[in-house]
C-alpha cells in the first residue's frame, strides 16, 4: 500500500494536542500531498536572504483575494441591467449595510493593485529578473498584466456612468480600426451596434467569472514557474551555484517563516495606507474614481472631457500621439498595443551578461530612467485633455510632447539589444551582499 | 499478435483522434461565438426614424436616435453655410472624397438642402459625441480633440480620420425628414 510508506506526521508545539493533531495530519497525509507541498513552497522553498523593500509587491498582488472578496458582496446587490446599474450601485453605497465600504476597497483596490503590479515589473526590470532562466515567469507576469487590464476595463463599465459608458465605447472602437474585420468585431464584442444593455450583461460575465479564472490559473502558473527555477535578488546572483553539504543554498533562508513575516509586515503597512484611502479620500481627487462617472451614462452626450482612468493613461497618450495614416486610426491602436505586448520581449532585448542594475553601467541606469520618465509623462498628459498646454506651430504642445515621449518610451526598448550588450559592466559577486 | 506495437496504427489513431476532437471543439465554438452577435431585438432597433424639423430655429441642433447611436440635424444659418467654404483649406477631405456619405450628400454642404444638415454625431475617431460650438462655426471632439466643420468635415492634423458620416436621409416633407432611409430617386 502506497499509502502506509509515507512517515506519520509529527507535530510537536500543540502540546496536549500534539497526537490528535499529529494524527489527523498523518491520516490526509497519507491521502494528499499535504506536507510535501507544505516543504516544496513555504518551510523548504529557499530565498535569497537578500531581498529588500522592491520585494514585497509580488507578495502584495495577493490584494486580488481582496478584490475577489468584495467582488463576490458586491455581485449580490449589483444588478447588470443598463436600466437598474447605475442606480444599484448608488444602492449599494446608501442603503445596503456596509455597502460602500465594500465597494470603496473594491474600487481602491483595483488601482492599489495597478500599483503593487507596477512596482512589481519595475522590480523586474531593475534586477533583470526576467533573463534566462526566468523567462517563462516573466511571461506568465505580462500574461497576469494583460489580463489584468482586461479585468479593469470590464469592471469599469458596470456602475454605468458616462465615464464607464464612454470609456467602453472607446475602447471597443479600438478594436473597430482593426483592417477588414475591424468594424464586424466590434460589433461582436458589444453584441450591439453601440455599448447596450448586451454589452453591460457580457461585460459583467468576463469581470465576474471569466477573467477572474484566467487570472487565477496565470497566477499559479506565475508561482510554479518561479519555485522551479527559484528567485531572482537585488544582486542577481544565482544562489543555487553555492550549497551546502545538504544541498540547500548557502544564501538561501525558507520562505516560511523568514519571508512570510516580512510580507505580513508589509501587508500591514499596506493595510494602514489602503484603508486611510478607502476610509478618507477614496475617489483620490477623482484618479481612483472618476467625478464624471457619478453621472449616468447618457448615450447622446459625451462628457466636455474623457479620460481612463490613471493606470491607463499612458497607454492612452501613446494612442493619442500617433495621427491617423491612410485614413485609419489603426496605426494608433497599433501602437498602444505594442507598447504593452512589448514586455513579453525583454528576456531576448536584453544583451547584458548580468542581471542586477548593480552591476551594470551607466547607460542602462540611463535608459531605465528615461523609460519612467516617459511612462510617468505619458500618464500625466494622458489625464489632461490634448490643448492644456496650447499650442506650438499649429500642433498642441500637449501632443508634441506625447508624441517625444512615446518614441522614448519604445526607444528603451527597441534600443536594448545595443546598449545591453555594449553597457560596461562590474564584476558580479560570488555570493549575495546582504 | 506480436508484442511489438504497430506504430504506424497508433500515430493513425492519435491522428483521428486529435483531428475529431479539433473539429469538435472547433464545432462547439461556433454557437458561443454566435451567441455573442447582435440578438434580433438589437437587430430590429435600426428601423428608421421620422424627424420634424419644422420647428427648428436657423443655428439650432437637435438630436435624435437612431439604431442607438446619436443623430444631429443641425438648421444652418446663412453665416453658418459661408463658414463652411471658408473652412476649405482647414479640413482634410474638402471634396468628400472617401465614403462617409450617401451620394446625393456628396456635395460641397454634404446635405440635400444646404440649410439642413444630417450627420451621425459620431466622432470618426473613436466614436465619443462631438460637442456643437455655433460660436466657432464647429464640432469638437472632447475626448481627443477633433475638431470638425459645419459640414461634418474633418479638420487637418487631428486625431480624427475621416469626415463625420452622413446617414441614408429624405425629406418627406418641408418640415420632415426620415433617417435612415435613401433619398428616393437620388
Amino acid at each position: 500500500m502506497a499509502a502506509s510508506q509515507k512517515e506519520p506526521v509529527n507535530i510537536d508545539f500543540a502540546g496536549p494536542l500534539n497526537r490528535p493533531v499529529s494524527g489527523l495530519l498523518t491520516w490526509v497525509d497519507q491521502r494528499f500531498p499535504l506536507i510535501s507541498t507544505w516543504k516544496a513552497h513555504l518551510s523548504e522553498y529557499y530565498a535569497p536572504k537578500n531581498f529588500n523593500f522592491w520585494y514585497f509587491f509580488g507578495a502584495l498582488s495577493m490584494l486580488v483575494l481582496i478584490q475577489i472578496t468584495t467582488g463576490i458582496f458586491l455581485t449580490m446587490n449589483y444588478k447588470p441591467d443598463a436600466s437598474m446599474a447605475f442606480a444599484s450601485v448608488e444602492y449599494i453605497m446608501r442603503e445596503v449595510p456596509g455597502g460602500w465600504l465594500i465597494r470603496y476597497m473594491h474600487s481602491t483596490g483595483a488601482s492599489a493593485f495597478f500599483i503593487c503590479v507596477y512596482l512589481h515589473m519595475f522590480r523586474g526590470l531593475m534586477y533583470g529578473s526576467y533573463q534566462r532562466p526566468r523567462e517563462l515567469i516573466w511571461i506568465f507576469g505580462v500574461l497576469i498584466f494583460l489580463t489584468l487590464m482586461g479585468e479593469a476595463f470590464f469592471g469599469y463599465l458596470l456602475p454605468w456612468g458616462q465615464m464607464s459608458f464612454w470609456g467602453a465605447q472607446v475602447i471597443v472602437n479600438l478594436f473597430g480600426t482593426v483592417p477588414l474585420i475591424g468594424p464586424d468585431l466590434a460589433v461582436w464584442i458589444r453584441g450591439d451596434f453601440v455599448v447596450s444593455d448586451a454589452t453591460l450583461n457580457r461585460f459583467f460575465a468576463f469581470h465576474v467569472i471569466a477573467l477572474p479564472l484566467v487570472l487565477l490559473g496565470l497566477v499559479a502558473a506565475h508561482i510554479l514557474a518561479l519555485h522551479e527555477g527559484g528567485s531572482n535578488n537585488p544582486d542577481g546572483v544565482e544562489i543555487k551555484d553555492k550549497k551546502d553539504a545538504k544541498g540547500i543554498p548557502l544564501d538561501g533562508i525558507p520562505f516560511h517563516p523568514y519571508y512570510t513575516v516580512k510580507d505580513m509586515f508589509g501587508a500591514s503597512v499596506f493595510l494602514f495606507v489602503f484603508f486611510a484611502i478607502v476610509f478618507f479620500a477614496p475617489e483620490v481627487g477623482g484618479y481612483f474614481l472618476e467625478h464624471n462617472n457619478f453621472v449616468p451614462a447618457d448615450p447622446l452626450k459625451t462628457p466636455e472631457h474623457i479620460a481612463p482612468v490613471w493606470y491607463f493613461t499612458p497607454y492612452y497618450s501613446i494612442l493619442r500621439a500617433v495621427p491617423p495614416m491612410f485614413e485609419s486610426q489603426f496605426p494608433g491602436v497599433a501602437a498602444m498595443g505594442a507598447s504593452t505586448l512589448i514586455f513579453f520581449l525583454m528576456p531576448w532585448l536584453d544583451r547584458s551578461p548580468v542581471r542586477s542594475i548593480r552591476y551594470r553601467g551607466l547607460e542602462y541606469k540611463l535608459w531605465l530612467a528615461v523609460f519612467v520618465v516617459s511612462f510617468l509623462v505619458l500618464g500625466w498628459l494622458g489625464t489632461k485633455p490634448t490643448d492644456f498646454l496650447g499650442k506650438i506651430g499649429g500642433i498642441e504642445t500637449a501632443t508634441l510632447l506625447a508624441r517625444f515621449f512615446t518614441v522614448l518610451y519604445f526607444a528603451f526598448f527597441v534600443l536594448m539589444p545595443w546598449y545591453s550588450a555594449r553597457d560596461k559592466t562590474k564584476p558580479v559577486p560570488e555570493r549575495v551582499t546582504g | 499478435m506480436s508484442d511489438q506495437p504497430n506504430l504506424a496504427r497508433r500515430n493513425m489513431i492519435i491522428g483521428t483522434t486529435v483531428a475529431g476532437g479539433v473539429a469538435g471543439v472547433a464545432a462547439a465554438v461556433y454557437p458561443f461565438a454566435s451567441s455573442m452577435t447582435p440578438s434580433d431585438r438589437a437587430k430590429a432597433a435600426g428601423a428608421p426614424v421620422e424627424v420634424d424639423i419644422s420647428r427648428l430655429e436657423p443655428g439650432q441642433k437637435i438630436d435624435v436616435e437612431w439604431q442607438g447611436k446619436v443623430v444631429w440635424v443641425v438648421k444652418r444659418t446663412q453665416e453658418m453655410i459661408e463658414s463652411v467654404a471658408k473652412s476649405d483649406a482647414l479640413v482634410a477631405d474638402p471634396e468628400s472624397g472617401s465614403n462617409q456619405q450617401p451620394g446625393y450628400a456628396k456635395n460641397k454642404l454634404r446635405s440635400i438642402k444646404p440649410e439642413v444638415f444630417v450627420a451621425v454625431g459620431i466622432c470618426s475617431h473613436l466614436g465619443c459625441s462631438p460637442t456643437f460650438k455655433p460660436e466657432d462655426n464647429v464640432f469638437y471632439c472632447p475626448c481627443h480633440g477633433s475638431k470638425f466643420d459645419l459640414a461634418g468635415r474633418v479638420y487637418k492634423g487631428v486625431p480624427a480620420p475621416t469626415n463625420l458620416i452622413v446617414p441614408q436621409h429624405t425629406f418627406l416633407s418641408e418640415g420632415k425628414i426620415l433617417v435612415g432611409e435613401d433619398q428616393k430617386g437620388a
